[in-house]
């Protein structure tokens, strides 16, 4: 922990109790997402609540900020003790919130998005210029610069949270609440907004944030509540002395293997063979530019990059979903080759390519289709789930079942709709559909994104097997960990190409860290 | 990367969410479901309602329609009841009447298919009523200018005109759509108007006008190609229900049904399971036009003066929309929803004649009809009150 940190700490333990809630039940039918919950909140300090998905995080913070109403017990802000209304109220009394899904609307500029919901006239018109000077004049004071003028969809993910938390702060927030704010960000936006919490805590507003991830808890939370199955299972009152594996186990109620065991890879043949690819973007500009990388059998090569280096461009132009504008991609090697430079998303999924992709609600799912449909997604007119066109439910509810058991997906049984899934056992369904086919190569994109820690674990054991089993593994994640606990090899990517070839176990973070910068005189 | 503790605001499935029996009143009909086990169904008449709301919803939005239209009633000076009595007593219990119904309700569950299916694909279309009349025209000009061929061959020939000209039309706004992203509501809206105006010309005095006629018009069917009714029943309507078991069956069952669907769900995933956009895009506007241009065709076969007129298509059409949405976009449910449309349609004259209400009662019913289905925020305010907050800030318009 840091002095200032330290001193923060100290003072808010000093001062006055923010948020104090006693006694905080809430169900749903005879699911009980909150039970009995009771947590603290003082002026200016930290709170991070750590918990799998499901554990009644979020429930929790939007019985906070007026979303819903508790079944049971008080939530007291400031000594209030009144009822949450709605979150105007809760806006009123001091809280602001930024959801995981932003609230913003993407064709207005950021001043336009500022003052939506309390807009100032002058003379009849809308006080635009007022809007811009209090952008400005925010961003001054919080130190995050976003330009007022800004049409926000054309703004990085980053800055569109910075917007979303500027929206909050521009209404007096003793108590701002983030609901997994780095879940979207990159390691870099993650580091910044870090430190935008604790310049705001050093400056009295109190944070409440919501995360999976259990390094930021760490490195910027003062205190932490531990939530499992609606209850607080543990807080630490002091991280210093705590570890990412103390808080895992916490979470989810036994020791977690944050490191992967894997045996030493045996590559063999090449399998994928990337040559000189070069894709555009969805605004037309170069994205992967001149990408060059071989992957053999046997053996998982991590591409390790901050995001927005061409990484999502590459898989989704090797999965069919993207054309390349130049080079060529070859699936087997020798005589055996088959070009998928071309092949469409079908085609390339035939000739053995699975592919487990960065968004799994956008592209990987089709939330109101059964966790049955959703498994045969990309073989439903293959035999035997299909004779001719017809489609044979009953050979479609039999695999799935396999499946279901195999997989430990979570859910009574294969009729229910996707949708009501948790993220884990969302990835599960995707992870089946992908390695059930039996993949030579396997894309993984960000795999364990926004997915609880015991299925975390899955999902790399699953990886390290399809390895053993002997198919290419081609793992794309912002998360470096996950990179150096998985990877037999690894490509640091850098402006759409390759900067580096690191051997996995000579891997170094922080030289990594610094290639992945665009340091390439260092290597 | 919706949370399971968070409860999903949409795609929640109906028979997911609920009040229980057990709690107290303000407990929310919040859909959950969670690793921990689906909460038990909800009892109770709320929980009735829940569960069959893709039944209730159209009943509560023709029995509000009938409750305003009997305000309306009662401002001209006359008793609803009755009112209402007399229309269902004509379209139902009278020979005539039933055939009228009948003979409305064939091209209905037609055009009512059109707008449904294109649904599933996530699409909206407002064309039925131009592809309704290309269809029509379609098979007019094939009627008369092959009118040498024996019967049964003209017919089937006439038929087959109308489906093409049908599809034809539609499949200009499904191109327009994959080729150019012009929205199909756009284009379908269009589309009626060109379809409209061309059709005038072509039988004001252009190619295809009986110029023997007062009225523009074409040549009438053959006499021995007519489609007569057998008793009360029309020729087309056999065809039209075996037509909307088979669209649902389509849907259902087969491998093409569930790639339309895809897409219409979600055709980012459809993209990348390689399921073409395109391809269902087109597949669904030009099977939808076709049988609009069936509903056209029959008009014309099965529906005196046997010509091609203009106002042959009334509003057909759009009535097709009504019913489609009323069906909930299920292909069978267009099937009833006709038969009510029909009935109405069928049943109007007599209001005016028997008893000398304005037949426009029956338009202002079908259009507050129209009004409750195509307004889900009702459903939402009904079924998912308490849920309604959430919707309207958890909605996210990025993911």
């Amino acid at each position: 922990m840091t002095d200032t940190q330290a001193e923060v700490h100290e003072a808010g333990r000093s001062r006055e109790t923010l948020l104090e809630i006693e006694g905080l039940s809430k169900a749903f039918g005879t699911v009980r997402a909150n039970e009995d919950i009771s947590l603290r909140v003082d002026r200016g300090e930290i709170v991070a609540l750590l918990g799998e998905n499901g554990a009644g995080k979020s429930t929790l913070v939007k019985q906070i900020f007026g979303l819903m109403t508790p079944d049971a017990g008080t939530i007291t802000i400031k000594g209030d003790s009144s009822r949450i209304k709605d979150p105007k109220d809760a806006i009123r009394r001091g809280i602001g919130m930024v959801h995981q899904h932003f609230q913003l609307v993407p064709v207005m500029t950021v001043a336009e998005n500022m003052m939506l919901g309390h807009e100032s006239t002058r003379s009849g018109m809308l006080d635009l210029d007022g809007a811009r000077d209090m952008v400005r004049e925010l961003s001054a004071r919080h130190n995050l610069s976003v330009d007022p003028d800004a049409e926000v969809e054309d703004l990085p993910v980053g800055t569109q949270q910075r917007v979303e938390i500027l929206k909050a702060l521009s209404r007096e927030v003793d108590l701002l609440i983030l609901d997994e704010p780095t879940a979207v960000l990159t390691p870099q936006e993650t580091d910044e907004l870090l430190g935008v919490m604790k310049d705001l805590a050093a400056g009295g507003t109190s944070i409440v944030f919501i995360t999976h991830k259990l390094r930021e808890v760490l490195s910027v939370a003062d205190r932490c509540y531990v939530l499992r199955q609606g209850k607080v299972v543990g807080g630490v009152d002091d991280l210093s002395s705590t570890t990412t594996s103390d808080l895992a186990s916490m979470m989810v109620g036994r020791e977690v293997v944050l490191r992967v065991d894997k045996a030493e890879a045996t590559p063999g043949e090449t399998v994928l063979s990337i040559k000189d690819l070069h894709v555009r973007d969805d605004r037309g500009l170069p994205a992967v530019d001149g990408f060059d990388l071989e992957v053999r059998a046997g053996e998982i090569v991590g591409v390790a990059g901050v995001e927005g280096n061409g990484q999502r461009e590459l898989v989704e132009s090797l999965a069919g979903m993207r054309p390349p504008v130049s080079g060529s991609v070859h699936l087997g090697s020798g005589a055996d080759a088959v070009d998928i430079t071309r092949s469409n998303a079908r085609d390339t999924n035939n000739a053995g390519v699975g592919h487990i992709p960065e968004d799994r609600e956008k592209h990987g799912l089709v939330g109101g289709y059964s966790i049955a449909d959703n498994l045969v997604l990309n073989r439903f007119d293959e035999a035997p789930f299909a004779k001719g066109f017809i489609r044979d439910f009953g050979a479609v509810r039999e695999y799935a079942e396999g499946l279901r058991t195999e997989f430990d997906i979570r859910s009574p049984n294969v009729e229910a709709p996707a949708a009501s899934l948790s993220g884990g056992n969302k990835q599960k369904v995707v992870v089946a559909r992908e390695m059930s086919a039996r993949p030579r190569l396997l894309m993984a994109a960000q795999p364990t994104r926004g997915v609880d820690v015991g299925s975390i674990e899955f999902v790399h054991r699953r990886i390290v097997e399809a390895r053993d089993a002997g198919a290419a593994v081609l793992l794309v994640s912002a998360e470096l960990d996950e990179v150096l606990s998985l990877a037999d090899r690894i490509a640091v990517i850098h402006g759409g190409k390759v900067v580096a070839e690191i051997a996995g176990k000579d891997a170094d973070r922080t030289e990594i860290g610094r290639l992945m910068a665009g340091d390439s005189d260092s290597h | 990367m919706a949370d399971p503790d968070r409860p999903p605001a949409k795609d929640t499935p109906p028979d997911a969410g609920g009040a229980p029996a057990t709690a107290p009143a303000e407990a929310p009909a919040v859909p959950v479901v969670a690793e921990r086990g689906a909460p038990p169904p909800p009892t109770g008449l709320l929980g009735f309602l829940v569960r069959h709301q893709a039944i209730v919803v159209p009943i509560l939005a023709v029995v509000l329609a009938f409750a305003i239209g009997a305000i309306l009633i009662r401002a001209q000076g006359f008793n609803p009841t009755y009112a209402y009595q007399r229309l269902f007593q004509r379209s139902f219990l009278t020979e005539g009447g039933l055939l009228a119904t009948l003979q409305k309700t064939t091209p209905l569950i037609l055009v009512g298919l059109a707008v449904a299916i294109p649904l599933k694909v996530g699409l909206f279309n407002i064309g039925g009523q131009g592809q309704l009349m290309a269809g029509g025209i379609g098979a007019a000009w094939i009627a008369h200018s092959l009118r040498d061929l024996p019967v049964p061959v003209l017919v089937i020939v006439s038929v087959i005109a109308g489906l093409l000209f049908g599809a034809m039309w539609a499949s200009i706004a499904a191109l327009l759509k994959t080729t150019r992203g012009v929205h199909e509501v756009i284009s379908t809206i269009m589309l009626n108007s060109i379809a409209v105006g061309l059709i005038d010309w072509l039988i004001n005095g252009g190619p295809l006008a009986d110029t023997s006629q007062v009225f523009p018009t074409t040549h009438a069917v053959r006499e021995d190609a007519r489609l007569l009714p057998l008793g009360v029943l029309p020729w087309g309507l056999p065809v039209a229900l075996i037509l909307a078991v088979l669209v649902a069956w389509m849907l259902k069952r087969t491998t093409l049904g569930f790639e339309l669907q895809t897409v219409g769900r979600n055709r980012f995933a459809a993209g990348y399971a390689g399921i073409s956009t395109t391809k269902a895009t087109i597949i669904a506007m030009a099977t939808s036009g076709a049988l609009a241009g069936l509903a056209g065709t029959l008009e014309l076969l099965q529906i005196e003066p046997y010509r091609y007129q203009s106002g042959i298509a009334g509003s057909l059409g759009f009535d097709g929309i009504t019913i489609a949405l009323l069906a909930r976009g299920n292909p069978l449910g267009t099937i009833p929803a006709a038969i009510l449309v029909g009935a109405m349609r069928a049943g109007a004259p007599s209001l005016q004649f028997e008893l000398g209400i304005r037949p426009e009662v029956v338009d202002v019913l079908l259009a507050i009809t129209l009004l409750m289905v195509s307004l889900p925020v009702i459903a939402k305010w009904i079924f998912r009150r308490h849920t309604a907050k959430q919707t309207q800030l958890a909605g996210s318009w990025g993911a």
